[in-house]
């Protein structure tokens, strides 16, 4: 083997090494269950979001994860933003001329969603000084269920609702996590007890050894044979989906708990980065001319060296 | 080595065969190298430009139902001060009343209309006569004019004066004496209900 | 060796410039007819690409610091605002938390390839000490920037390392309190990291001159490690070696932007897109990608050696493992510079670079059991190769027979199992 070769080899292994690793910490959420991985619209590198999912994903957080989970990085007008889900390109007829809708701040779908939307946001201080409560604007941040994480605890037996806004990217492989966790949920093997308020999911990283049942125990705390610790964790999220639950508009999409689940981790992965869809149409282009660059690079490099004696 | 020179750089520009090809591919390679310069210059400098949140609230709304005649309010558009004075039958008719000739800037500098050489009547800086919305920006050096609150010098004019360099503004925020060049101008507005107005 | 300036002033302007302030000369000097070994090959690109990484990070760091608020209630946000609102915020961000991938990725490469053809050797020693100079400052760099998205991972990684310095016997508690100017990681930390971060990066740029400088006095070392003898010997570095750099920076950059572009978070933790909460560790902390091997030294040491506590062991392991760098140039007694007339040494420098990488995987395993064990071998290898392997093996081993110059190893056909094999002697 020549240096040169061995070099190429030791530094292409050690980047590779590097890169597993990034790939590494999924392995420390513990015992959980294998992720059922699925085939999402923004996989790869001309993956784009599906936007009546990213709709219908709305409409799901909305009804039912908004319950109790923030969305504190977006605003309202972010979801009529270019690529985002109520995005307009034009007006809807007997729009007055002046209203430019594909401007997010002016979208009537979004203006809508605001003035109605089931938390208010509070403003002020007005004249007398004290803080009030309004109808969102689209440039309001979407509000959440609670003032603040004391409330939030209190409201949930001690647990804090994570905001869902990065939850996507906050989590190892977060799209398959968030779907395996919503549509993972089952009765607790008969080996575990598992507390009043709490539930019972594969997918949660946690460690069930602690949840054993005393009678699987041998005297020094470890499961007797045979027994074997089931995978996952216990949560204070009660299963939240359930079919039929959200009415959706196009009568041919399922009202099932995967297909609702399917439709808000695809709102969710947009919540978490909204600028996806730019970013790979403007990566296509720079790689594009990168390598032509590199190749005229190359051509013009053979062509100065060509006169020298090597 | 074929080169006996001992500047090889001589030697391959003085013995090149193609001299017309060769060039092309470097002058080919260094074009396109500088275009892809210059197009990364786009997002270095695009991004201090206003961001998305910015340009959400580049509209305000303000409401006047407790505005009484005679009183002015401050209000905060785009970051800048905006007048907006509940104007008095007298300080109406004051307006109404000046000749353009006594003016110093007879345009009217009103983003609602079109025509950006319209004269500055009173009319033509108002939309509802009762109330007067100017950006409250001296036009000279960028002070703000005193005259909106109660009890603040309001000028030889009774409408606003500048305490930088001494500028006079009438009821109608026009220019009628001292450096500003300018009339205040009139942002966009519009009125959403009879006692709420949207500037932006 | 001196080369006289051949620069000749073409226009009045430039006389004129030049009697009062040679600064065309210098450059003309520098980086147009400065004489290259003609024989250089594609490791030797790597100071080009660094320079590009620098220019990178200083560019996309002064545009974030535009749009980012060094604050602990507003650090979060302002990072998820720039990606949300700026424009081109988000491409922003991501060219400069990937470009410090890049920065290392390429550092490392470069200093591997020093260590290869003993470019740290006589009378390039300062070259390399200024280089290492340059590598302890963009460890610097490089964590206090990991601290400002305020993440969970920029807290903890903060605590952790900065617990360190805890270690040290006597005034570490002190040391520690005065850099976190408080009585944990909080705001002022996060104040004086961001003030430090956007510092650093100027103090690099200055030691980069004089690593250039240092380089631009006895001039590039070259694969055979046998000096220039005459002009022959060389090519002028433009157009020659800017053109040659220009097509390895732009194929680099395909790699940085398909890391920019489409797997942004790659290189990055999930948990920094939680915001740092105090009372809550994550399960598993481990730091960037580049600081794993130096994380496995560091853990290593589970021993204590005498009065030294096990803590402060590692410390001292981790510091020592860059400071036996300084050394190096004296280290190696080997009066020949490559390693390609160095079958034996060549075999224990490649197995420095498996064990460093392995390191670096065991800097990302739990600190346990087997990986314990490994670690501390690996590391033993580390100091052993610096501290007892080149030393002996400059007296024991027996190197092949130098060309007389560069242009006798660059034209004579090489025979086969002889060192200069076709694919290495010259540029590719």
């Amino acid at each position: 083997m020549t240096s040169i070769g061995t070099l190429k080899v030791l530094a292409g292994a050690g980047f590779a090494a590097a890169m597993a690793l990034g790939a590494g910490p999924a392995l420390a959420a513990g015992g959980a269950a294998e992720l059922k991985h699925q085939h999402w619209h923004f996989d790869g590198v001309f993956g784009t979001f599906d936007k009546e999912a990213l709709q219908r994903g709305y409409q799901v957080y909305e009804a039912v994860c908004s319950n109790c989970h923030g969305l504190e990085h977006l605003a309202f007008r972010n979801l009529g933003q270019k690529g985002g889900p109520f995005h307009l390109d034009a007006c809807p007829e007997g729009a007055p001329e002046t209203l430019d809708c594909s401007n997010p701040n002016e979208n009537p779908i979004v203006k809508t969603i605001a003035a109605n939307y089931k938390y208010q946001v509070t403003d002020g201080p007005d004249e007398t000084g004290e803080m009030f409560e309004r109808a969102p604007i689209p440039s309001d941040r979407i509000p959440g269920p609670y003032r603040n994480e004391q409330q939030a605890r209190a409201a949930n037996n001690g647990a804090l609702p994570p905001d869902l806004s990065l939850i996507i990217k906050a989590r190892p492989h977060g799209a398959d996590y968030v779907y395996s966790l919503l549509t993972g949920y089952e009765d607790a093997p008969a080996t575990v007890s598992v507390a009043p308020g709490q539930y019972y999911n594969p997918y949660f990283p946690g460690d069930m050894s602690q949840q054993m049942k005393p009678e699987y125990l041998d005297e020094e705390g470890h499961p007797r044979e045979g027994v074997e610790v089931p995978p996952g964790g216990v949560l204070a999220m009660a299963p939240p989906l359930a079919d039929g639950m959200v009415d959706y508009v196009d009568p041919n999409t399922p009202e099932t708990v995967e297909q609702y689940a399917k439709d808000v981790v695809e709102f969710l992965a947009w919540a978490a980065e909204p600028k996806m869809e730019e970013r790979k149409k403007l990566g296509v282009m720079t790689l594009a001319y990168l390598l032509i660059l590199t190749g005229l690079l190359y051509w013009s490099y053979r062509e100065i060296w060509s006169k020298v004696d090597r | 080595m074929s080169a006996t020179s001992d500047s090889p750089a001589q030697q391959a520009t003085a013995n090149g065969e193609e001299p017309t090809r060769r060039d092309f591919i470097h002058i080919l390679t260094a074009a396109v190298a500088a275009a892809g310069g210059a197009a990364s210059v786009v997002p270095l400098v695009h991004q201090m430009n206003p961001d998305a949140s910015v340009l959400a609230l580049s509209t305000t709304e303000v409401d006047l139902s407790s505005l009484e005649p005679g009183q002015a309010i401050k209000v905060m558009w785009q970051g800048k001060p905006v007048f907006i004075r509940h104007r008095t039958e007298e300080e109406i008719a004051a307006a109404e009343r000046t000749p353009l000739s006594a003016l110093k800037d007879p345009v009217a500098r009103n983003d609602n209309i079109d025509d950006s050489r319209a004269p500055a009547t009173d009319e033509n800086r108002r939309v509802n006569p009762a109330f007067l919305v100017i950006v409250g920006i001296c036009t000279h050096l960028g002070c703000v004019p005193l005259g909106t609150a109660q009890g603040e010098v309001k000028g030889d004019y009774g409408g606003w004066f500048c305490p930088c360099h001494g500028s006079h503004y009438d009821t109608a925020g026009r220019i009628r004496k001292g450096p500003a060049p300018e009339n205040l101008p009139v942002p966009p507005y519009q009125f959403v209900t009879d006692t709420l107005i949207r500037i932006g | 060796m001196a080369y006289e300036s051949t620069y000749k002033p073409g226009t009045a302007i430039e006389r004129w410039l030049d009697k009062r302030l040679p600064i065309v000369r210098l450059a003309y000097d520098s980086f147009v007819d400065f004489p290259t070994p003609k024989n250089l090959n594609y490791w030797w690109t790597f100071g080009g690409i660094l320079v590009v990484c620098l220019m990178i990070q200083i560019i996309t760091g002064v545009i974030l610091a535009m749009h980012y608020t060094p604050h602990v209630d507003h650090a979060f946000d302002s990072v998820e605002h720039i990606m949300r609102d700026v424009n081109y915020g988000w491409l922003m961000r991501y060219i400069h938390s990937n470009g410090a991938s890049m920065f290392f990725l390429a550092v490392y490469i470069h200093m591997f390839r020093g260590l290869y053809y003993g470019s740290y050797k006589e009378p390039r020693e300062m070259i390399w000490i200024l280089g290492v100079v340059i590598f302890l400052l963009m460890m610097g760099a490089a964590f206090m920037g990991y601290v400002l998205p305020w993440g969970q991972m920029s807290f903890w990684g903060a605590t952790v390392i900065t617990n360190i310095l805890g270690a040290i016997p006597v005034v570490g508690e002190s040391i520690r309190t005065l850099l976190w100017g408080g009585f944990s990681v909080d705001n002022p930390t996060l104040n004086r990291f961001f003030s430090l971060h956007y510092l650093l990066p100027f103090a690099i740029f200055g030691v980069v001159i004089l690593h250039v400088w240092a380089l631009h006095v006895p001039g590039n070392n070259n694969p055979t490690g046998v000096e220039v003898k005459t002009r022959k010997d060389t090519v002028p570095f433009h157009p020659y070696y800017t053109v040659k750099d220009s097509f390895a920076i732009a194929a680099f950059l395909v790699l940085f932007a398909a890391f920019v572009f489409f797997n942004p978070n790659a290189l990055g933790h999930p948990d920094n897109y939680i915001k740092a909460d105090p009372l809550v560790t994550p399960a598993h902390i481990v730091p960037e990608w580049y600081f794993l091997p130096f994380y496995a030294i560091l853990r290593a040491i589970t021993f204590d050696i005498g009065p030294i506590s096990s803590k402060l062991g590692g410390v001292i392991a981790m510091f020592g493992s860059i400071g036996v760098l300084f050394f190096l140039p004296w280290l190696d007694t080997s009066k020949v510079r490559s390693m390609r007339y160095r079958p034996t040494a060549q075999l224990w420098f490649f197995l420095l670079v498996i064990d460093c990488v392995f390191l670096g995987y065991l800097g990302g395993q739990p600190a346990e059991g087997l990986y314990v064990t490994l670690a501390q071998i690996a590391t033993a290898y580390y100091f052993a190769y610096f501290l007892i392997i080149l030393p002996l093996l400059g007296v024991l081993e027996t190197p092949k027979p130098l060309p007389k110059s560069i242009s006798e190893a660059v034209l004579k056909p090489a025979k086969p199992g002889a060192a200069a094999s076709p694919q290495a002697a010259p540029a590719e």
